[in-house]
């Protein structure tokens, strides 16, 4: 899932400054499942920003609504007929739901209200961490289903650094070294011959160097 | 509203207090350990210490949520800390919203 | 000759080579570059210039390179993939070669969270033993990843890091492997601190024959104190420091402590010397360059021989 989190409520309020009228919109998605974006945390975000603003002697009018997903037009479109009666949007889905109520509604400002981190894994109860860099050309089947683009810190492809040590990267011991990890799992799966083989540069024309990307399904069109 | 564990108490329920014109929240929930479904109570206190957070980030003042524990024959306790949350909210005064709400003084 | 460079003779002929490194300065001035050339001058076959290490900004490596050559020292190049992509890098190797660097050392660079930047973009388009590939194929090849002709290929002897110590260890031979396939030239590594692992490891190494197909430049570091050796044990990731090693240096007065490191390091060399497979000695000294010819002369590695 794509893993976000809340924005320091401060910067929420100071983005609303300028509003009285405001709806708060989350997403039934991914940020529902991280806890940072669905409709326990509208609900949250809504009082405390209603609070703080009536504490201030500006009282602020707040919307509340969660979308199924923000990233898909349907359910975006359910905002338009009322869109228009408020000031300003903000969103708690992640950054892409953020921009596609921006794109459809054209004149109503949309503020982040969270932070877009990664596309991640649960650990375990409001632990989540990154698995995968979307680069576009997927290598899992050479190195063992463990991501050297995502899980070493310097995206080797022909790791680990002499940094790694005792399972974990040089720049952090809470974090694991990805080629030790890949290793690891290349022996268990019985395929280090895996390992000694050179990979050729890699193509980041998939990734996003090579732009905004798309794609384009014509069977489903 | 009636709940059938502090561990229903989300955060949500708390604030709404907050802005139906409370100056304090107690949650009280059994001892820890003996919570009917395990785990409600611990998680209350989590939830309350994230209000306390977002409480005190607003400028309403995170001393106003306090999460308390007894069990269910302990009425003594509860008139206790009933009386002690009532003295200990008496001393931060007002909400700032019951505050403004009320006006600016005559 | 692949490159012709003073250092690739040197191994050429069979000699033991002698290394040495020089970090550029944290400014524009080129006087401490100067000063530590005198230190090393006729001292070594050819001496590394550091690329921005431990991830502080210091004078471009290149630079650093043409200050040691305007003083009569052979500069080795040391390049990273932290900082730049392979555009940069590909016209860096031309420029260098261009300006008469001709020995390359290919590293990944350490992570920019430890230098003063941590706020950089990491850019590691590609890695070291892609760098080393690159640099041959340019050079042998006269060819661009393109496949575009190269007017005039760039000549560099090429080599890249080991750290013998780092984990895991059960492949760090094999990733030798790859490096020596990828074309490496030489190797230098780490520091070495713990012999008897170095020893078990070119036992592996020679196994597979690795020496005989790259030259291996044995890394040693002098320990200024035991303080020092207690600070590298500690923070520096993938050093390997024996208990028994700090505790021969702790066990003399601390104004005696950097002379002893010294007298360890010549110890360390003189083992190194012994071991088959090691061509040659990269001799550190961190920001104690003017102890390079104390050490080379009772290390018995002077004169250098001109080849």
């Amino acid at each position: 899932m794509i893993v976000g989190n809340a924005k320091p409520i401060e910067e929420v309020l100071s983005m609303i400054e300028p509003f009285d009228k405001l709806i708060v919109a989350g997403c039934n998605g991914c940020v529902t499942v991280c806890r940072a974006g669905g409709e326990k945390e509208v609900q949250i975000l809504a009082s405390a920003l209603r609070l703080a603003r009536e504490a201030q002697g500006r009282p602020v009018e707040i919307r509340e609504v969660t979308l199924e997903r923000q990233c898909d037009p349907e359910y975006v479109e359910l905002m338009r007929p009322y869109v228009g009666d408020y000031q300003a949007v903000v969103s708690i889905a992640c950054g892409a739901g953020v921009q596609f109520l921006a794109e459809h509604f054209s004149k109503t400002p949309l503020l982040p209200g969270i932070n877009t981190g990664f596309i991640g894994v649960t650990e375990k109860q409001g632990e989540w961490s990154e698995r995968c860099q979307a680069c576009g050309d997927c290598v899992l089947h050479l190195t063992g289903g463990i991501c050297p683009v995502t899980r070493c810190s310097k995206s080797l492809f022909h790791g680990p650094c002499g940094g790694s040590v005792e399972g974990h990267c040089e720049i952090d011991k809470e974090v694991p070294c990805g080629w030790q990890l890949i290793i690891d799992r290349l022996k268990a799966l019985g395929r280090l011959d895996l390992y000694e083989k050179l990979r050729p540069m890699k193509s980041w024309k998939t990734s996003r160097d090579g732009g905004p990307r798309r794609i384009v399904r014509e069977d489903l069109i | 509203m009636l709940v059938p564990c502090t561990g229903r108490v989300e955060e949500i329920l708390v604030l709404k207090a907050f802005e139906s014109g409370a100056d304090g929240v107690m949650v009280v929930g059994c001892m820890e350990g003996d919570c009917h479904y395990l785990v409600g109570n611990i998680q209350a206190r989590r939830r309350v210490a994230r209000v306390a957070d977002i409480l005190e980030k607003i400028g309403i003042g995170g001393q106003r949520v306090r999460m308390y524990n007894l069990s269910a024959g302990e009425g003594v306790n509860f008139a206790a800390f009933a009386n002690e949350m009532t003295e200990h909210v008496r001393g931060l005064g007002p909400s700032p919203i019951n505050v403004v709400r009320k006006g600016p003084k005559k | 000759m692949k490159a012709g460079s003073n250092l690739e003779k040197v191994l050429a002929a069979g000699h033991f080579a002698v290394t040495a490194e020089c970090g550029p300065p944290r400014g524009a001035d080129p006087e401490p570059m100067r000063k530590k050339s005198v230190h090393v001058k006729d001292n070594v076959d050819a001496c590394n210039v550091t690329d921005n290490q431990t991830s502080v900004v210091r004078m471009s490596s290149i630079a650093g390179c043409l200050h040691l050559q305007a003083a009569g020292v052979e500069p080795l190049m040391q390049m990273v993939t932290r900082d730049r992509n392979r555009i940069a890098l590909q016209s860096d190797l031309l420029g260098a070669s261009s300006l008469g660097i001709h020995n390359l050392l290919c590293l990944s660079g350490d992570h920019q969270a430890f230098g003063d930047d941590s706020q950089a973009k990491n850019v590691h388009d590609i890695d070291s033993i892609q760098l080393l590939q690159l640099a041959k194929m340019l050079r042998d090849d006269g060819k661009f990843p393109s496949g575009k002709e190269v007017k005039g290929p760039p000549k560099f002897f090429i080599g890249c890091a080991a750290n013998p110590f780092a984990d895991p260890y059960e492949i760090r031979v094999s990733r030798l492997a790859l490096k020596v396939a990828a074309g490496a030239d030489f190797i230098q590594t780490q520091c070495i601190y713990n012999l008897e692992k170095f020893e078990r490891y070119m036992q592996d190494v020679r196994n597979r024959g690795l020496h005989e197909q790259t030259a291996i430049l044995a890394g040693v570091t002098p320990l200024k104190s035991a303080g020092m050796a207690k600070f590298m044990k500690k923070n520096v990731a993938g050093m390997d420091i024996p208990d028994e090693v700090i505790k021969r240096i702790a066990a003399v007065p601390k104004e005696e402590q950097a002379q002893k490191g010294i007298d360890m390091a010549v110890e360390a060399i003189l083992r190194l010397r012994q071991v088959e497979g090691v061509r040659g000695v990269h001799i550190m000294a961190i920001e104690w360059e003017r102890k390079v010819p104390e050490i080379a002369k009772k290390s018995g590695l002077l004169p250098r021989p001109q080849v």
